[in-house]
């Protein structure tokens, strides 16, 4: 068994009397990827603040190599080897490379910055780790997020840490890009680094990982290998009920055709023939960029089709801009739900009524009893509905933009990541929502990269590829499939 | 739920302080001086405060939603010496002048919101080139000394006082503050208002939900004109004609708004509060005038609170989420 690097002994940390970490232990070792994982609110991100020097423990010890440190800073924690990489990057876009790596620790030489020390130095240290792509001169705000990354990782690799810890390293990239960073994280712990691992997606951490400690509720769940445990397992140990059924049934015959494309395209999707029903749930699938979410912002009028005929309920309509789509009953999740689907400082309750405000101003009026009855209906948990949406966990974030669309009664909703970065728990309750308003009668056109959702959750799968659709699969049909015709080779099954 | 029906200072809206603050200060000016000893002070204080909190009012609707508005002095000064120089003390010319100089504020509020929206130059930018526009042909067409006279019938509602019963000699200037300040608290709260905030805390969103997003900012430039008009025609009946009225006044509305716990960059405040911050920063000045301070440290006592409000903001916004971590959140009713 290898080194312990690092080790945290029973850390308990509570906010205000509200205990958020309960006697917690971890060990990171040399050379072994760790990963942290536990739903939304379950303490990843305090244990991983305490491991970094931004939160003290109320109790409990870090050892680092054997000896007991405190950290005040988290300063302290760098100097000691630790590092953090954070879901957002912290890097100056406009300079480059090596001075984001060196940022605050320049090389001095003759009371002048040394650049050539620490280009040389940067070079150095992306060449020993095999990426020797990137110049270190290069503007950091050209480089794709990806890159940036390992930016990041170099920069925290040349203040010697010895522990990295990442949270969520892959939530800002694109699909081609986790096998880069799968790569680079295999590199890394190879040469002896200690890698914590922070993630939700299963698939990830069944990958990466050596070892897996399960937190819940702030307290310690479980820790053992990775490869003694499944993926139901492990669900279970963070839900801490089974998850029998993560998608529900799909029980219905669909109705009758509320949208229809044909021929329909534009400059980022062409061709495309298809139909989605009343009472089913069609899934898009499909490698990031190849059309899949072009079709969603094609068919609600952000870029419009110019192309073929767009069908609505039997009828050829145009739709030119999202208002059209909103007053012809299209609701549409976006992926982006900070940026795209929630006023943030907003109520709960302004976020649920925007589109009914937005757009359809003098319409159907609610009451304020129908407005508690819709928040129910999604389950939104809050502490009122006055509270500002920021404050709310991605879960329930998620359930107030669909509260929003539910709120003016559309009969076709595109679902664009439904679930992206909230909890299993809350996923499971997403799923069964969903398929719900299928149920009732809704045509639902679903697009995700998470396969084993789409493949879950589909009555029907379109994959896309290089903006047209390589072909439909039936319900339940294998993710080798759909990645078969997702990336061009392979024809798969054909429905 | 019945919340909707009543208006409460929230502390998420930051609307709390200034009225703790404006208590605090109308409590001082009672022990400062005796004309504060009785209720007709302090409708004086009102009336003197009136333009300010119109001013404030159409300020908020602008910054609440993401822009500012710093054509709203010179559009006074512009529109005190229109009104002089047309109605040239004719009480005959008031009627048609009055809906002339609303028409004004209508149309540089329109002109203002067009290049915002249209042009996409940032409204900083855009009114601040209004307010240099406006000042400068004020000067062209005055030449620094503006000429013709108000009606008295101009001045009635800037000086004149209408009888009540039981209230007594209420002011004309109390009343149509009262009147805008219960249209914008109900156009707040009205589905309209609540989707200009959101435009201001996110346009992307509002967009996407269907909303009219570069109307809805139209609509604040051009409520801000039109209230500038109105705040002009009390002030000229007031104070008079000067080519000076309306110096400095979009500052110390946006102050007044930014006192209000208004947050600068749009999506959050209230436009009571922001009232509150407008009549704060008048009984403020009153008081410093009563304590003996010279009018000269009012504009440097201005910028001291604009600073402090809004580092304030800043670093309340961060207490307040220290504060909320993982509060256990009980499941909606």
């Amino acid at each position: 068994m290898s080194e312990v690097v690092a080790r945290l002994d029973g850390i308990t940390k509570s906010f205000l009397g509200v205990p958020v970490l309960r006697g917690v232990d971890l060990e990171l070792r040399a050379g072994e990827v760790h990963a942290l994982m536990g739903e939304n609110g379950a303490g990843k991100s305090t244990l991983l603040k305490v491991l970094a020097g931004v939160h003290r423990p109320d109790s409990g010890r870090i050892l680092l190599g054997g000896n007991e440190v405190s950290f005040a800073t988290p300063r302290d924690a760098q100097a000691a080897g630790i590092a953090i990489i954070h879901q957002e990057l912290n890097l100056l876009p406009h300079r480059t490379v090596a001075e984001n790596v060196f940022l605050g620790r320049e090389p001095v030489r003759r009371g002048q910055v040394d650049r050539r020390a620490m280009v040389a130095e940067t070079r150095r240290l992306l060449d020993w780790l095999g990426e020797d792509g990137i110049d270190p001169e290069a503007g950091v705000v050209r480089l794709p997020v990806a890159q940036r990354q390992v930016v990041e990782i170099v920069k925290a690799l040349s203040a010697d840490a010895r522990v990295l810890a990442m949270d969520e390293p892959t939530a800002a990239l694109a699909d081609h890009e986790v096998e880069l960073l799968y790569d680079l994280v295999a590199r890394l712990r190879d040469r002896g680094m200690a890698i914590l691992y922070v993630s939700h997606r299963m698939r990830e951490v069944f990958d990466l990982s050596q070892r897996i400690t399960v937190l819940k509720d702030g307290a310690f769940v479980t820790c053992s290998p990775t490869e003694e445990l499944t993926s139901d397992q492990l669900v279970r140990h963070m839900v801490g009920r089974p998850l029998d059924a993560l998608y529900p049934e799909r029980p219905t015959e669909p109705g009758e055709v509320r949208i229809s494309l044909r021929d329909a395209g534009n400059d980022r999707v062409r061709d495309l023939t298809f139909d989605v029903r009343a009472g089913e749930i069609v899934g898009l699938a499909g490698l990031q960029g190849s059309g899949r979410s072009a079709i969603a912002r094609a068919i609600w009028g952000v870029e419009p089709f110019t192309a073929g005929v767009l069908e609505r309920d039997g009828e050829p309509v145009r739709i030119p801009n999202p208002r059209t789509a909103v007053r012809k009953g299209i609701g549409y999740v976006t992926e982006d739900r900070k940026g795209e689907g929630l006023a943030l400082r907003q109520s709960v309750r302004d976020n649920a009524l925007l589109v009914r405000r937005a757009a359809l101003r003098g319409q159907a009026a609610r009451r304020a009893s129908d407005l508690a009855a819709l928040l129910k209906s999604v389950n939104v948990v809050a502490q009122g509905p006055h509270q500002e949406v920021r404050y709310l966990s991605g879960g329930n974030q998620q359930k107030v933009v669909l509260g929003k669309w539910l709120a003016v009664r559309p009969n076709v909703l595109i679902v664009d990541e439904p679930t992206r970065g909230i909890d299993v728990g809350a996923k499971q309750a997403v799923y069964q929502l969903l398929r719900d308003l299928a149920a009732d009668g809704m045509a639902i056109l679903m697009i995700s990269s998470e396969l084993p959702e789409l493949i879950g959750m589909s009555d029907r799968i379109l994959v896309m590829h290089e903006g047209a659709i390589a072909g439909a699969l039936p319900a339940g049909a294998s993710e080798e499939a759909v990645m078969g015709l997702a990336t061009g080779h392979g024809i798969g099954e054909v429905a | 739920m019945n919340s909707r029906l009543k208006w409460r200072p929230r502390l998420t809206d930051g609307t709390a302080p200034v009225l703790v603050v404006l208590a605090v200060l109308l409590v001082a000016l009672a022990f400062a001086g005796p004309a504060y000893s009785e209720p007709a002070g302090y409708l004086a204080l009102l009336k003197r405060a009136a333009p300010l909190v119109i001013l404030a009012i159409g300020q908020y609707l602008v910054i609440v939603s993401g822009g500012f508005d710093l054509s709203v002095g010179s559009l006074v000064t512009a529109e005190v010496v229109i009104a002089a120089r047309l109605i040239n003390g004719d009480d005959g010319n008031t009627v048609w002048v009055v809906a002339l100089l609303l028409g004004f504020g209508v149309l540089v509020g329109l002109v203002n919101g067009l290049i915002t929206t249209r042009l996409l130059v940032p409204s900083f930018i855009v009114t601040l080139g209004m307010l240099l526009v406006l000042d400068g042909a004020v000067f062209l067409w005055t030449g620094g000394a503006p000429r013709g006279a108000l009606s008295e019938s101009f001045r009635v509602p800037g000086r004149g006082s209408l009888e009540i019963p039981v209230l007594g000699q209420v002011p004309w200037s109390v009343l149509i503050l009262l009147v805008v300040l219960v249209g914008a608290v109900l156009f707040m709260r009205g589905g309209t208002g609540r989707t200009l905030i959101a435009v201001g805390d996110n346009e992307n969103a509002v967009r996407l939900a269907g909303g009219r997003v570069d109307r809805l900012r139209l609509l604040a430039f051009v409520s801000s004109g039109l209230l500038a008009a109105l705040a002009a025609i009390l002030l000229a009946g007031f104070a008079g004609v000067s080519a000076q009225v309306g110096r400095g006044l979009e500052f110390r509305a946006i102050t007044a708004v930014v006192l209000g716990g208004v947050l600068l960059g749009g999506g959050r405040g209230s436009v009571v509060a922001a009232a509150a911050g407008a009549l704060s920063l008048e009984a403020l000045f009153s008081l410093l005038k009563l304590v003996g301070v010279s009018g000269a440290l009012e504009s440097a006592v201005q910028g001291v609170i604009i600073i402090a409000a809004v580092a304030y903001a800043a670093h309340g916004a961060g207490l307040r989420q220290k504060l909320r971590i993982r509060k256990p959140a009980p499941a909606l009713p």
